[in-house]
């Protein structure tokens, strides 16, 4: 369960983000959060996982009001929720495969435990052909599967994704949704960030979706 | 536990790894460090080295009398009773000039020279002992006796080997200076070499961050890394250090000879050199440390 009460995030400079916001996501939810760039989705979702904290209010996730959690706390957190980035943050320097083994290297999974996790991973999402390959020789939709092959090969129960299906063709845009519902499908609880109507509608299509709007920082709908 | 030790193990071979890729730099960052440390590691040796030297050459509160060579035995037996009343004296020991050039009989090298003169050339001689080892007094006895009738010459054997000692003493604390001094130009290298590592790596760590590395795991390659060049470079200036003095000990050798002595430059002992690796290690380390404090702060949230 997320629970956002009275959300605040003023940046340096005095610019209001989000202007206290309440929303409630329960456990398996599909939840879309929609509107134009510059309207806050990328704020709210980067609270989440403490990439950004909250200025007043709480954000509550299963339990923890993780805006007050003390740095030492915070990696831990982390590891429950993965994080789809809407620069993707690919590390070219380094194949497919050992890209999706980061989250679980950093963490200490002995290297045999992680390289089947990883591979199931990537089989997920079809790249497990792939594993050798650096993440540049991917085409876009394949980058952006790779990204979501990293962020569920820890297993979490709650995913956020910034923007997932901005740049991609339709079809490769589809794949992702399909991928998202697939997840949901199985508990996982979703927060995606799009201004993409059609991913809406599609995911809508295909299961029980929430939506909602935000405007300006402001919760619409 | 097995996460953890896992976390270590991964560290440690990612760390020999990074060294291995980029030998050409690890080796000039293990020769700076090893020349760094070489200067006063080097010194130390040789500090160890004279003090052994010194220590095996008696420095006993002792002075020789040598006495004029036309002395008579009841002039002898009289300076022997005024040496022993002297004030603070513990022994006296008389040699004779017969027993001094038997003795020089045996040395080797003197055989040929003796059997060569006519007549003896040595004096007789006391060598006295005092209680204490103030050098005051020795000096002030040994002024005495040089104006006594029949005393030739005084020679105080000990002078020569306090002076060495008070040089070892002043070298000592040059040797603590200089490695002063060269372990910050060494703390500095392993700080910029991290803080290089940190900027190139800058992706890697604020990913790893956002998938959830402690800072701890963020900072162990690192420590790794410099206590690992600071052993590298430690065991550099070792290499050094025996490298010179194997290259030294030929000249010294030829040196020594013309005292007929064997002197050479020994090796440290191992309890020394393994404090020298622990100690650039420990800088290594503290290097580390210091660089990665200060650069991984702006990845925490706001």
């Amino acid at each position: 369960m997320i629970e956002f009460s009275a959300v605040t995030k003023r940046y340096p400079g005095g610019y209001e983000a989000l202007k206290s916001v309440n929303l409630t996501i329960a456990d398996g939810d599909l939840l879309f959060i929609t509107g134009h760039s510059g309207a806050g989705k990328s704020t709210l979702l980067k609270l989440l996982p403490v990439i950004e904290r909250a200025t007043s209010g709480s954000v509550i996730v299963n339990g923890q009001n993780v805006s007050a959690m003390r740095p030492a706390a915070i990696p831990y957190l982390r590891r429950n929720i993965g994080q789809i980035f809407q620069d993707q943050k690919l590390l070219y320097d380094r194949s497919v495969f050992d890209n999706v083994m980061l989250p679980l290297s950093v963490t200490g999974v002995p290297f045999k435990d992680g390289a089947k996790r990883a591979r199931a991973a990537l089989d997920k999402v079809g790249l497990l052909t792939r594993e050798k390959a650096n993440p540049i020789a991917l085409s876009g939709g394949e980058q952006q599967r790779l990204a979501i092959a990293r962020a569920i090969v820890n297993r979490p129960s709650i995913i956020i994704a910034d923007e997932p299906t901005s740049n991609l063709d339709a079809d490769y845009a589809a794949e992702i949704i399909d991928l998202f519902v697939a997840f949901h499908q199985v508990g996982v609880t979703l927060v995606i960030a799009t201004h993409d109507e059609s991913a809406v509608s599609r995911a809508a299509a295909r299961a029980t979706v929430r939506s909602v709007q935000l405007r300006s920082g402001e919760l619409v709908a | 536990m097995k996460a953890w030790l896992t976390l270590h193990w991964m560290a440690f071979l990612g760390t020999v790894a990074k060294l291995a890729v980029t030998p050409f730099a690890t080796l000039l960052n293990v020769l700076v460090i090893g020349v760094a440390l070489a200067l006063p590691a080097g010194a130390y040796t040789l500090l160890v080295n004279l003090q052994q030297a010194v220590r095996n050459v008696s420095s006993d509160p002792e002075f020789s009398a040598f006495l004029a060579l036309d002395v008579k035995k009841d002039e002898v037996a009289d300076l022997d009773r005024r040496l022993r009343a002297l004030p603070g004296v513990a022994r006296v020991e008389f040699r004779s000039r017969e027993a001094a050039l038997a003795e020089f009989r045996q040395h080797p090298s003197m055989g040929d020279v003796i059997a060569a003169l006519d007549k003896n050339p040595l004096p007789d001689a006391f060598i006295v002992r005092l209680t204490d080892t103030n050098a005051e007094d020795l000096d002030r006895l040994a002024e005495k006796v040089r104006g006594w009738a029949n005393v030739e010459h005084v020679q105080v054997d000990s002078a020569w080997v306090r002076r060495v000692a008070a040089a070892v003493g002043l070298g000592r604390v040059a040797v603590l200076i200089l490695a002063g001094l060269l372990s910050v130009a060494l703390l500095a290298v392993t700080f910029n070499t991290i803080r290089l590592q940190i900027l190139t790596q800058r992706e890697e760590i604020a990913v790893s961050k956002l998938l959830g590395a402690t800072n701890g795991t963020i900072r162990r390659p690192f420590y790794y890394f410099g206590a690992l060049l600071g052993v590298l470079g430690g065991g550099a200036a070792l290499g050094i250090v025996y490298g010179a003095f194997y290259l030294l000990n030929h000249s010294v050798a030829q040196f020594a000879a013309l005292y007929a002595s064997d002197f050479r430059l020994g090796a440290l002992p191992p309890e020394d050199m393994a404090s020298i690796l622990g100690f650039a290690a420990a800088l290594g380390l503290a290097g580390a440390w210091l660089s990665v404090s200060q650069h991984l702060r702006e990845f925490e949230p706001r």
